[in-house]
């Protein structure tokens, strides 16, 4: 019998539509299949393999609306061979496509509670259709804050946005960055620093991370100060995923795929493993 | 209802939980406070004679460098406490501070502070332990910052 599903490790072929610079490092990317066809649907927190012919694959996270399946939207900084390739890609150059692949945000389990998203500098990216998602359906939600923290006032991603979700009467939106230009009248401080100003019922909240895992690292102790239970933080972790259908290794993370049965983790799972110097 | 002086420290996290018989020694030493934005409380070298604890509103803590103009430090908002130079010799601001956004505050005399935890150790110890408390904080928070975690090379290492 012959399988419908498609190769895992098969790219598909997608046409860049759009290139667009959010900050000097970091640019997002949308893209359409070459053929017209359909994109598979994906959920918040979820990856694809990008590949740039001739060059090499990343694992870049979704960052557009799960509801807007087009264009099919990623945004990366431009740190490595590949990456940097990719952030010179132009309108029409074809790039090849796998995944979705792995866990997503527990948006599910979030309605009904308040909801903590903190995000540091490109963090912001994985967390960005879950922000989509809530602002969309309010009305299954509790308190919802996002906490979100950048290097410098330059380093803010996605600030229209920002600047709309703060406008909402039902979002609370708090951004700090580390240094500071003359003209920013923001806050100043560690996004750790945000969790206790911030207004949620840490007794009835789910809290999503992603960022550098230091500053997850810490984020945790803070929403544990706070009084947020261990099993009701999500994190999002980064590892060199390779096959992405867990089947090479390379991201192996103690017992887990970070590939497979990642990136998106409950804390309470990889707690004992973060705190190991090598895993 | 118009809430008191001590009802408002009660609830301000600094004094959460205080003896009510201490709070109602440190509301002799409280006022209330308006700040407009772009205006300084304090600034660098001034003697350091108040603490604020902020209800609502920005702070901003400055450090002024030739050349550079004023760098802001760190932000100061409700729920938080501005200064500690007023507990330790030779009482003086090591930073300025500037609104941001219009502020309110309880402002504390920390000389009428200081003397009455000399008189009763026992708030003297109460007042040190939750000045400890936001300077640890306060010192966490740098050493993270020093990590420069969004940076390229997080730590600086090379």
């Amino acid at each position: 019998m012959t399988s419908t599903l498609p190769d895992p490790m098969l790219p598909q072929l997608y046409r860049v539509q759009h290139v667009r610079r959010e900050i000097p490092d970091t640019f997002t990317l949308e893209l359409e299949p070459k053929d017209g066809g359909e994109i598979p649907p994906f959920a918040t927190g979820q990856f694809n393999m990008l590949y740039v012919f001739g060059v090499g694959e990343i694992p870049i996270s979704i960052s557009g609306d799960p509801a807007k399946r087009r264009p099919l939207v990623h945004t990366t900084r431009a740190v490595g061979t590949v990456s940097r390739t990719m952030s010179e890609l132009k309108p029409d150059d074809v790039i090849g496509v796998r995944g979705p692949f792995g866990s997503h945000w527990p948006i599910k389990q979030a309605e009904g509670k308040d909801v903590v998203i903190a995000a540091g500098g490109i963090g912001l990216a994985p967390l960005r259709s879950v922000m989509y998602h809530v602002s969309s359906q309010r009305e299954k939600y509790g308190k919802t804050v996002l906490l979100y923290g950048a290097r410098t006032p330059a380093d803010i991603l996605y600030r229209r946005e920002l600047e709309n979700w703060r406008a909402h009467f039902d979002l609370e939106v708090y951004v700090t960055v580390d240094r500071v230009t003359d003209l920013w009248r923001g806050s100043v401080g560690v996004v750790t620093q945000l969790i206790p100003r911030a207004p949620f019922d840490p007794k009835n909240t789910i809290a999503m991370v992603c960022g550098p895992e230091l500053m997850m690292r810490f984020t945790i102790v803070e929403l544990e100060k706070r009084g947020v239970a261990l099993e009701n933080i999500y994190l999002s972790m980064e590892r060199n995923m390779k096959c992405a259908i867990g089947m090479c290794g390379h991201c192996q993370y103690g017992p887990n795929f970070v590939c497979k049965d990642g990136p998106v983790f409950q804390y309470s799972q990889i707690q004992a493993l973060l705190a190991k110097w090598e895993v | 209802m118009m809430q008191t002086l001590e009802s408002i420290l009660a609830e301000h996290p600094f004094f959460k939980g205080l003896d009510p018989d201490y709070l109602e020694l440190v509301t002799g030493c409280a006022s209330n406070v308006r700040f407009d934005a772009g205006t300084y409380i304090f600034r660098e070298g001034e003697e350091a004679s108040q603490f604020y604890l902020i209800r609502e509103g920005k702070v901003a803590l400055e450090i002024y460098a030739a050349q550079h103009g004023s760098i802001t430090i760190e932000t100061i908002e409700a729920g938080e406490v501005l200064g500690w130079s007023w507990i330790f010799p030779p009482y003086r601001w090591h930073f300025s501070g500037r609104v941001f956004e219009p502020t309110r505050a309880i402002a504390l005399d920390g000389k009428c502070l200081r003397t009455k935890g000399e008189v009763d150790h026992d708030l003297g110890y109460e007042l040190m332990k939750r000045v400890a408390q936001i300077m640890m904080e306060r010192l966490q928070a740098t050493r993270i910052r020093l990590l420069d975690m969004y940076g390229d090379n997080p730590g600086g290492r090379l």
